[in-house]
């Protein structure tokens, strides 16, 4: 692994992404439209003070899952990756760079979102507003790191859209937005226990509420990048230099 | 340090399944070093598959594949040996200049290279453009120059020239043999017969099997040939499993 090869390839990818200003746009404003949305159609209900929270944790997720795999996607099957794999880069290196790109991208991403909820849409957050940028921009480097699985997976961008329904729906159902999760059925409720989204709401619902101490965010906050490092781990061992 | 005499590529036996089928059926290739190498047959024959395995990224079945004196896929050999697929694998979303930045970067090669490279393949007016935005013969000259950064011992290039204006075609041939004098090895691919000629040595291949290793001069003077498409199929003529008599 090398640390310079890395940060190369992190630079690489936000230089791609600069002369593309439609996905630019995608990642940066679109959580935030559909929070926006989400706050109007509520809007004489104290529903949005409920679900915003969740919100926060669901569409920078989603969109980062899909970006991430649609990207990595494009270098597997435009034989860059090949290419690459020829060239004394590690995986490691190409792993770390794209999630690097990603995540920095998340950062600004999961920062417009938060700012617009608790400004413009008058999100009430009785915790600390530190601590809700920081499960927001966890979550969307989660989704970051699960694209870049996902991509293995596929091997076009038809298969890799369809996974987004496989992947992401149902931690999206059993997640707690429609239901709290105390109150899902026992079976759903243990498989709701296992999938990193609904430790994702969870903390985000404990930071808007201020309902659990830190020491309870900290380990959602554990969990939430266990199973981001373990989708990067996973990641590189499906990486092949050598396929058929 | 390296014995000269020693050949850039030594593929022995080399077996290659694709599901259940044999793609190459145990190739025996030798590539000497500082020539430059033509690797003709008709597109499908297994050249692709060939060059893959040179350069590590195809899984074998069978068989031993020596580059530069260790065995293909080794990690310090990718600094050694640069590949250019067929399809140009460069980004098309970045300018020139930023691609070969990226893999001047990974190949850990002096910063000066980048300029190096451009020059050498014409591409310095396109430096600033973005490689999408350029004609296909622009994008496979990118694809070369990323190969040709930290002047690599052994080129592997699949069809560099298809596509190319004639007088382009020249020009990459000119700049091969310049690389080949100054040592570089060079095993290039073409389904272009004509392209035969160019070359120091031939390898001919059909269906997954080495028809011939020879000049191009001893090629004609072997088969009686008038060019090397005529010598083409006068050895899958005689070839013990091209021939009529054949039981597949």
């Amino acid at each position: 692994m090398s640390f310079g090869r890395t940060l190369a390839t992190t630079g690489r990818v936000l230089a791609q992404i600069g002369h593309d200003p439609r996905t630019i746009g995608l990642l940066l404003v679109v959580p935030s439209l559909l929070i926006g949305l989400m706050s109007w159609l509520f809007v004489d209900t104290p529903v949005f003070e409920k679900v915003g929270p969740a919100m926060l944790a669901l569409f920078p997720f989603v969109i980062m899952f899909l970006v991430t795999s649609i990207t990595t996607l494009r270098e597997r099957r435009s034989g860059t990756l090949e290419r690459l794999l020829t060239m004394p880069l590690d995986k490691a290196d190409f792993i770390l760079g794209y999630t690097l790109a990603f995540g920095l991208l998340a950062i600004l991403q999961a920062g417009i979102a938060v700012g617009f909820s608790i400004w413009v849409c008058g999100l009430t957050i009785e915790g600390s507003v530190w601590l809700l940028l920081a499960v927001a921009l966890a979550d969307a480097v989660l989704g970051t790191t699960l694209g870049l699985l996902a991509s293995a997976f596929a091997r076009t961008e038809f298969q890799v859209v369809q996974f987004m329904p496989i992947f992401v729906f149902p931690q999206v159902l059993l997640g707690g937005v429609f239901l709290p999760r105390d109150q899902l059925p026992d079976v759903l409720h243990a498989i709701s226990d296992w999938l990193p989204l609904s430790h994702a709401i969870d903390a985000l619902n404990a930071v808007a509420t201020d309902s659990e101490g830190a020491g309870y965010i900290g380990g959602k906050l554990l969990i939430i990048a266990a199973y981001a490092i373990g989708a990067v781990i996973l990641g590189s061992i499906t990486l092949r230099r050598k396929t058929p | 340090m390296v014995d000269a005499s020693e050949p850039a590529i030594e593929v022995r036996d080399l077996r290659i399944m694709r599901g259940k089928h044999e793609v190459l059926h145990g190739l025996d290739v030798s590539v000497p070093r500082g020539a430059v190498v033509g690797l003709l047959g008709p597109s499908g024959c297994g050249k692709t598959t060939l060059m893959r395995s040179i350069v590590g990224v195809q899984r074998i079945a069978s068989g031993s594949i020596e580059v530069l004196g260790s065995p293909a896929g080794t990690a310090s050999l990718r600094r050694r040996v640069g590949y250019v697929t067929q399809s140009a694998s460069v980004y098309d979303d970045l300018s020139v200049r930023q691609n070969l930045r990226y893999f001047r970067a990974v190949m850990g090669a002096d910063r000066s290279e980048v300029d190096r490279v451009m020059d050498a393949t014409d591409l310095v007016p396109q430096a600033n453009r973005l490689v999408g935005s350029l004609s296909g013969g622009e994008q496979s000259r990118v694809s070369l120059a990323a190969a040709l950064i930290g002047s690599p011992e052994l080129l592997v290039l699949d069809e560099p020239t298809v596509g190319l204006d004639p007088v382009l075609r020249v020009e990459l041939w000119g700049l091969f043999h310049g690389l080949a004098e100054h040592g570089t090895s060079l095993l290039i691919s073409s389904h272009v017969m004509d392209e035969a000629t160019r070359c120091d040595r031939l390898l001919l291949m059909r269906d997954g099997m080495l028809l011939a290793d020879e000049t191009p001069e001893g090629l004609l003077a072997i088969t009686g040939a008038r060019d090397t498409e005529d010598a083409f199929l006068h050895l899958v003529e005689h070839h013990p499993r091209h021939s009529s008599g054949e039981a597949s």
